[in-house]
């Protein structure tokens, strides 16, 4: 069992999501980087879809009442085991009675905890994804005891950390694909979607990210379609919506254009306050 | 035969399939044939296929190398919708309370469409609605077939906390919130059944194509079926419709 003492901003267990239930309006949700928390459980051996526990900006502070073994990818928060500092990537022997302290975000904003055969959390519909309705409890609270696997046998630190690529953490720039009412938009607010330099607004979450921009448009409602995550909708008073991991099946505000998975993953590290600008790819 | 489609790229991993812009119960069947036959040939590569009103988002397990051929590979499909197995298609009976104590915006309806409270209850529980798609929220079902005359538009500013259960109107729309949720629908009663049960094989009893019927019951027949559900004893009226 892993308690928590302390919760950070958001702290969540997560997977690689629920696919398959989204004809009855359920989310995929899931990792909102998955290129992060993928590296975090390979590092340590565990399969692709075992569930971490993500944090964004400020991390929690936990109690190992198991010894096991861990790994943390994604945004550096500076953690501390016990009282010595941990880098990042880098396999970690853990002991029963140790106290792991996530700090000061250094770069990115989502963190990723995996433990060693990932934690045992509840299961519904095939996923460990935190969501409101569909999991007990839609974030972690003070106090809850999170269930992971035991170790048989000790496993040796290895100090040696695995080198990462920074540009996943500082990219600016999304790649996106036209989305189907792209076309529907005039030359001239086509190009502006595609040169603003947007800045991400307080109103930034795992559901959806928005900017403080306005893009000015025409363009009105149409019939409620299909959405993904990784969807940028335009609203009639010119936001911009990306959807992210925990968005909704359906929406009605016109699609103008599709984030790469990639550029999910990007997006995820990015905060309130960034900048960020569409590059757009051409199928 | 059949309808104009158009097949687009919508990311690495899947395309979408549009039908005509409206919102038809022709065009649901067409969605819901095409769905089912692909669901039945090509099971292997397709991970899932999501429908709305007019459309088709089907989502592949690996990165579509050959988009083209992929495409052509589904208007195949397409015109082979029709010899594939029938879908059986349902209709439930709803139980719902329309009293003071639930219906929040009876009043403020009845008073600006001039139609009597009794006569409101009356217009929403006689047509047979057809599910259109589950979306919004886990569990939360679009019908169509409300009553032109209860057309009504949202509330200006959501309530915060609509009631898990509620039944609303919101615009040409009305519904059941499968959950307690923020929402801005105009709420007029409140059904006792779970529309969404995460833990279930089947979280939803209905699915798209099926058909809805409310029924209205008296606060006690509420409670009474409130104690039902937590017994686990009480059964949802359904029988199978042959279209």
């Amino acid at each position: 069992m892993i308690e928590i003492l302390k919760t950070g901003l958001y702290d969540t267990i997560q997977d690689n999501g629920r696919m398959g239930w989204q004809e009855f309006g359920v989310p995929i949700s899931g990792v909102m980087d998955r290129y992060s928390a993928t590296l975090a459980n390979s590092i340590l051996g565990n399969s692709n879809y075992a569930a971490v526990l993500e944090s964004v900006v400020v991390g929690p502070h936990l109690k190992f009442n198991q010894d096991t073994v861990i790994c943390i990818a994604g945004a550096d928060m500076s953690v501390v085991l016990n009282e010595r500092a941990l880098k990042t990537n880098t396999v970690y022997q853990v002991l029963k009675g140790d106290i792991l302290k996530f700090g000061t975000c250094k770069y990115g904003c989502r963190s990723y905890l995996a433990v060693l055969g990932g934690f045992q959390t509840e299961i519904q519909m095939g996923s460990r994804s935190m969501y409101k309705g569909v999991t007990a409890d839609y974030k972690l609270f003070k106090g809850d005891m999170l269930s992971i696997s035991k170790i048989s046998n000790n496993v040796s630190n290895s100090y040696s950390a695995v080198k990462i690529d920074k540009t996943h953490f500082e990219t600016q720039q999304l790649e996106v694909f036209i989305g189907p009412e792209f076309d529907k938009l005039d030359n001239n607010t086509q190009h502006k979607l595609l040169h603003t330099k947007f800045t991400i607004s307080k109103d930034s979450n795992r559901m959806a990210y928005q900017f403080d921009d306005i893009i000015e448009n025409e363009l009105k409602d149409g019939i409620t379609s299909l959405v993904l995550p990784g969807t940028v909708q335009l609203t009639p008073s010119g936001k911009l919506i990306v959807l992210m991991r925990d968005c909704q099946t359906t929406g009605g505000y016109p699609r103008v254009l599709q984030l790469t998975e990639k550029s999910i993953n990007n997006l995820g590290q990015q905060f309130i306050g960034n900048k960020i600008s569409f590059k757009c790819l051409y199928w | 035969m059949g309808f104009e489609l158009t097949y687009r790229r919508f990311s690495e991993r899947s395309i979408l399939v549009e039908w005509p812009q409206e919102i038809d119960e022709y065009i649901l069947k067409d969605v819901l044939l095409f769905k089912n036959s692909l669901l039945s040939f090509n099971g292997k590569l397709i991970l899932q296929i999501n429908s709305a009103y007019n459309s088709l988002l089907i989502i592949y397990g690996i990165t579509i190398d050959n988009v083209n051929d992929e495409i052509l590979t589904l208007k195949a499909h397409y015109l082979e919708r029709n010899i594939v197995k029938k879908m059986t298609t349902k209709l439930f009976k709803i139980p719902v309370c329309y009293d003071e104590e639930f219906g929040l915006d009876l009043i403020e309806i009845s008073e600006a469409k001039q139609l009597s409270i009794p006569e409101i209850i009356q217009r929403h529980s006689k047509p047979i609605y057809t599910v259109f798609f589950i979306g919004f929220l886990p569990g939360f079902l679009y019908l169509g077939g409300l009553d032109e005359h209860l057309h009504f538009p949202r509330k200006k500013s959501p309530r915060l906390d609509v009631k898990k259960g509620a039944v609303a109107i919101g615009g040409e729309q009305t519904g059941i919130y499968p959950n307690a949720s923020p929402g801005g629908w105009n709420i007029i009663g409140n059904s006792p059944i779970d529309l969404f049960l995460p833990h279930k094989k089947e979280p939803c009893f209905a699915k798209a194509g099926d058909k809805i019927q409310f029924v209205p019951i008296s606060k006690l027949e509420y409670d009474d079926v409130v104690f039902q559900m937590k017994q686990g004893s009480y059964n949802l009226e359904s029988d199978v419709i042959d279209d």
